[in-house]
């Protein structure tokens, strides 16, 4: 790839930026690319040691505030005119409830996926204290003197701890899953922005 | 390394590397290349936190008939690396806390 190339896909990347961001972005990536150069590299291999684009580009989008893009992106190209106004005043009952229901829907999708965690958590929970009740009533039934009760109760509790420590990394593991996922959640809302202008 | 920890000394790094004379992105990577490596896009990201903290001032000049930006450290910026001389005190006093067992069972 030579630096045109790279420098193009560069900013078809970051199209949905704000435009001099874009620019002082590339200005920077240009100067590197010269100053290998420079150094006696080929246009090509200066090129590959800055790295891959789609790499550049998910670096540069997972620093960015997401609040930024969206700025950008609800940001009129032009001045609004009046009877354009006049229909976003007009429409506002709609368009309104209909952003409430969006932001409705990607807040539902975090509430469903920390319930997973939650009723995981919850489980593990009872579990324990299954197993701690357990404890507790083998040795009643001991001191009682109903020795047989007493072992058996004590066999249950103990599968009942094994059983806590197997969940205990099952919900260990959905946690860190989880958290992932919505990190990779918080990226796919931005490139949902960001992607539109690729086209 | 940690990943905190990097992030919280590269900046200081990017300091020093301007702190005796006023140098450029390519340079700036060079000189720390042997102590601690990074991205382009990461020291971009750092060079602007940086210099919205006014820690360090930025000018375009021309070099072989192009033109490169410059980066100067301020009064802010020197100050930045003295504070982080002290903290390295305390982080040096954690480390004989952290090592003293060690030590101890030799």
């Amino acid at each position: 790839m030579n630096k045109n190339e790279f420098l193009e896909e560069l900013r078809k990347g970051l199209s949905g930026l704000p435009q001099d961001d874009i620019e002082e972005r590339l200005t920077f990536y240009s100067e590197m690319i010269d100053d290998r150069m420079e150094e006696g590299l080929s246009q090509e291999e200066a090129v590959a040691e800055i790295g891959s684009v789609k790499d550049i580009v998910s670096q540069i989008m997972s620093e960015i505030p997401l609040s930024r893009i969206v700025k950008e992106k609800v940001k009129p190209k032009r001045a609004l005119r009046a009877w354009e106004i006049v229909l976003l005043a007009l429409g506002s009952p709609i368009w309104i409830s209909l952003l409430i229901a969006a932001l409705a829907i990607v807040f539902s999708v975090y509430v469903v996926l920390w319930s997973v965690i939650i009723c995981l958590w919850a489980a593990g929970l009872g579990i324990a204290g299954g197993s701690l009740g357990g404890i507790l009533s083998a040795v009643i039934f001991t001191i009682q003197g109903n020795f047989l009760q007493g072992a058996a109760v004590l066999g249950a509790t103990l599968v009942c701890a094994g059983i806590f420590i197997l969940w205990f990394f099952i919900c260990q593991q959905t946690l860190k899953g989880i958290l992932l996922l919505t990190k990779k959640l918080a990226l796919g809302f931005k490139y949902l922005f960001v992607g539109k202008e690729k086209e | 390394m940690d990943i905190q920890l990097k992030r919280g000394l590269l900046d200081i790094c990017v300091l020093a590397a301007i702190k005796s004379k006023d140098s450029y992105g390519y340079q700036i990577i060079k000189d720390m290349n042997p102590y601690i490596k990074m991205s382009e896009s990461t020291l971009y990201t750092i060079l602007k936190r940086l210099e919205t903290a006014d820690m360090l001032t930025v000018r375009t000049a021309e070099h072989g008939g192009r033109l490169r930006k410059y980066y100067r450290i301020t009064g802010q910026g020197l100050k930045r690396i003295e504070d982080f001389k002290d903290e390295w005190k305390e982080i040096m006093a954690i480390y004989q806390f952290v090592t003293k067992e060690d030590e101890e069972n030799e």
